[in-house]
This record gives structure tokens, sequence and C-alpha cells, in this order.
């Protein structure tokens, strides 16, 4: 799913300057598990802001909505009640759902109160890690299923550089080295030749930016 | 405008039902005399406490917050002092960017027999929040003397 990271309340505060009335609004889907912009977050974010709002003499007021994602329309329809007396959205969902709030209510701002920063897992809780860039070649069925493109701090595609130090990579000594990984996975499951496949320098064109798929 | 020396603070005091409730009970029985400026709101575990109950008692006007809990190792359901000292300290975090000041948080462990430690927290953290003054967000009660009209009661 896809990972944000809520924006520094100060960097917040500052986009908000202007705005009287402003909406806050969660997405019910990624950012909710990664804990940034879910209806909890919300609601700790409008306190923070009014209790910082009232310190500052000023007068936002600030509602509260979660809807279940922000990158779908249909999800959409329950705003057209919520932005009626409101000068600005500040949206906690990834920037697909900022963006598309937006264009759904181009005469409102949408601000991003995330920044969106990969597609991820929970490693454990609290944390999590990249696992995919989106390239759009796949070649996970080579590896055992751990991305070299995403978790290789280099990107390499045919095994680890001299720079592999028991397990851990010498750019980052705290990330795991993702050719060691893909070494103990594809032992385990006795494809250890396949590590030997050449592989060429990647397309990245595969997907042209910005992508569009249609399905049939 | 009451000056400091009037200064009653107003304290949220969440305590788990367990050990700290146990205390504040205890420290009633013997009579232990300490300072009415806390509102007590008991919790199953310390535990259950959110990083958004105490930052809305902020934003209502509360002048500090203390949240109690099992000695560490003793809770009740294991771990739950554990989480809720993690999440004092991420709300102290929230406050100091707000511009209030952390130490009018705290956490505090004690165990069911330690009526006197409550009193004693109590003591402290009403003495601190003196120190302190009166929360920049507070607004005034509904029935503040003020606002009372003359002749009323």
């Amino acid at each position: 799913m896809i990972i944000g990271k809520q924006k520094p309340l100060e960097e917040i505060r500052e986009m908000l300057e202007g705005y009287k009335r402003v909406l806050i609004l969660g997405c019910g889907t990624c950012v909710t598990v990664c804990l940034a912009g879910g209806e909890k977050e919300v609601a700790i974010l409008a306190t923070l802001l009014r209790m910082s709002e009232k310190m500052a003499g000023g007068d936002k007021t600030f509602s509260e909505h979660t809807i279940q994602r922000q990158c779908d329309n249909e999800f959409l329809d329950e705003l057209e009640e919520k932005v009626k007396d409101v000068d600005a959205v500040l949206s906690l969902a990834c920037g697909a759902g900022v963006g598309l709030v937006a264009e759904r209510f181009p005469d409102l701002p949408v601000l991003p109160g995330l920044n969106t920063t990969f597609i991820g897992i929970p490693q454990e809780r609290g944390v999590f890690t990249e696992r995919c860039l989106s390239c759009g070649d796949c070649i996970l069925d080579e590896t055992g299923g751990i991305c070299p493109v995403a978790r290789c701090t280099k990107g390499l595609l045919n095994g680890p550089c001299g720079g592999t130090n028991n397990g851990k990579c010498e750019v980052d000594p705290e990330k795991d080295c993702a050719w060691t990984l893909i070494y103990q996975r594809l032992e385990r499951q006795g494809k250890l030749e396949r590590m030997r496949a050449y592989r060429p320098p990647r397309n990245f064109q595969a997907v042209v930016r910005p992508g569009k798929v249609v399905a049939e | 405008m009451t000056s400091k020396d009037d200064f009653e603070p107003v304290i949220v005091a969440f305590c788990c039902h367990y050990c700290a409730y146990g205390a504040a009970d205890l420290a009633g029985s013997m009579r232990l005399q300490y300072p009415s400026t806390i509102r007590v709101i008991k919790l199953p575990c310390s535990g259950t406490i959110d990083v958004l109950h105490i930052l809305r008692a902020f934003e209502l006007g509360a002048d500090g917050v203390m949240v109690a809990g099992c000695l560490e190792g003793t809770c009740h359901f294991m771990e739950g002092n554990y989480h809720a000292k993690r999440r004092v300290e991420r709300a102290k975090r929230m406050l100091a960017e707000v511009g209030l000041e952390k130490e009018r948080l705290e956490m505090f462990n004690m165990s069911a027999a330690e009526g006197p430690v409550f009193a004693e927290v109590v003591r402290e953290m009403t003495e601190r929040i003196k120190e302190l003054g009166p929360s920049p967000l507070k607004r005034p009660l509904k029935n503040s003397v003020s606002q009372r009209r003359p002749g009323r009661r």
C-alpha cells in the first residue's frame, strides 16, 4: 500500500495561512494503516491545530471528516455537503487522493497534509518499508519475490556489489542487502541457478509517465 | 483576573483501575489530605489512554494532566503501562510543538498499596502547575464567579 508521513505541524500551519474555515479530510485506506492520515490522525491533528490557533490568538475553525478512500470518485460524493461552508480542505490522503479531491472541487484549495513516500508494507508495528518501485516490469519470479529494484540501494540486477557486508548494505548499514536476501530465498527454494541468469539494464520506460492503464 | 495566589489548577488525572485508583481510594480511607485540584478519570488500564484523550483535555482547558498506572513490571494487563509511557512521551512532544509546556503532563507509577504516594503525586503536580500558571488555552467555566449574576448563589 501507499505509505505516507504527516508533514510537520509548522509546515501545515504555514499552508493554512489566510484560510478561516478548514476541513481536515482523512482517508480510510492506506494512510489509515500507516498511521498517517486516518480518522484518529485527523482528530489528533484537528486538536493540535485548534490548540496552536488559540495560542496564536487566531480564529480559524477546523471541521473533521474521513471517507473510505479519496482516490475514488464514488466516495467523494458525500463531500458535497461537507465542503459547503469551508474555504480550504487539508487532505491527509496520498498525493493521488489529494489530487482527485482537488479535481472534484476545482474552486476549493485542497492542501496536502502528508508527504507521500513509497509503496510498502508494515514490517513491524509502526515501521513501514519500501517494497515496490512500480517500475512496470516485474521480475519477482526470478528473484524469489524480493525486488532488487526497490530494495537494493543501488538497484542492481545481477547480484550483490562488493560492498555486501554480513547481509547488510555498505551504503546504509541499517538496511539489509537485498541480494543476500534473494540468495537465501532462492537457496531455500532450490532455485539458486537463477542467480546466474544475466539481466540486461532494465527498461526505465516500461511505464511512460504519467502512467495510464486501461482495463479491457 | 485571578492572581497567581488565587489560581486553583484543574488537573485531569487518568488513573488505572487496579493500581492508581486503588491508591487514590486508599489515600481516602487513610484520610490523607491532598489538594482538591484533580479530576479523576478511571481507566481499566493506563494502557487504554490515547494521545487524543490527553490532547483533548488540554484543548478543553485543563491546566495539567497526569496519567497514573501500575509500577513497571506489575501492570495488571502486563504491558499497558509501557504503552501509556510511550504515549505520554509522544503527547509531550506534541504539546511542545503547540507551545505548551511539556511539564504540564506527567506519567506516574504506583501500586494500589501506595496511598501516600498518590497524595504526594497530587501535591507535586499541583505545585508544578501553580508554578507554571493557568493554561493559555483555558476558557472561563460556565459557572465561574465572574459570570454569576449578583444575588445568585
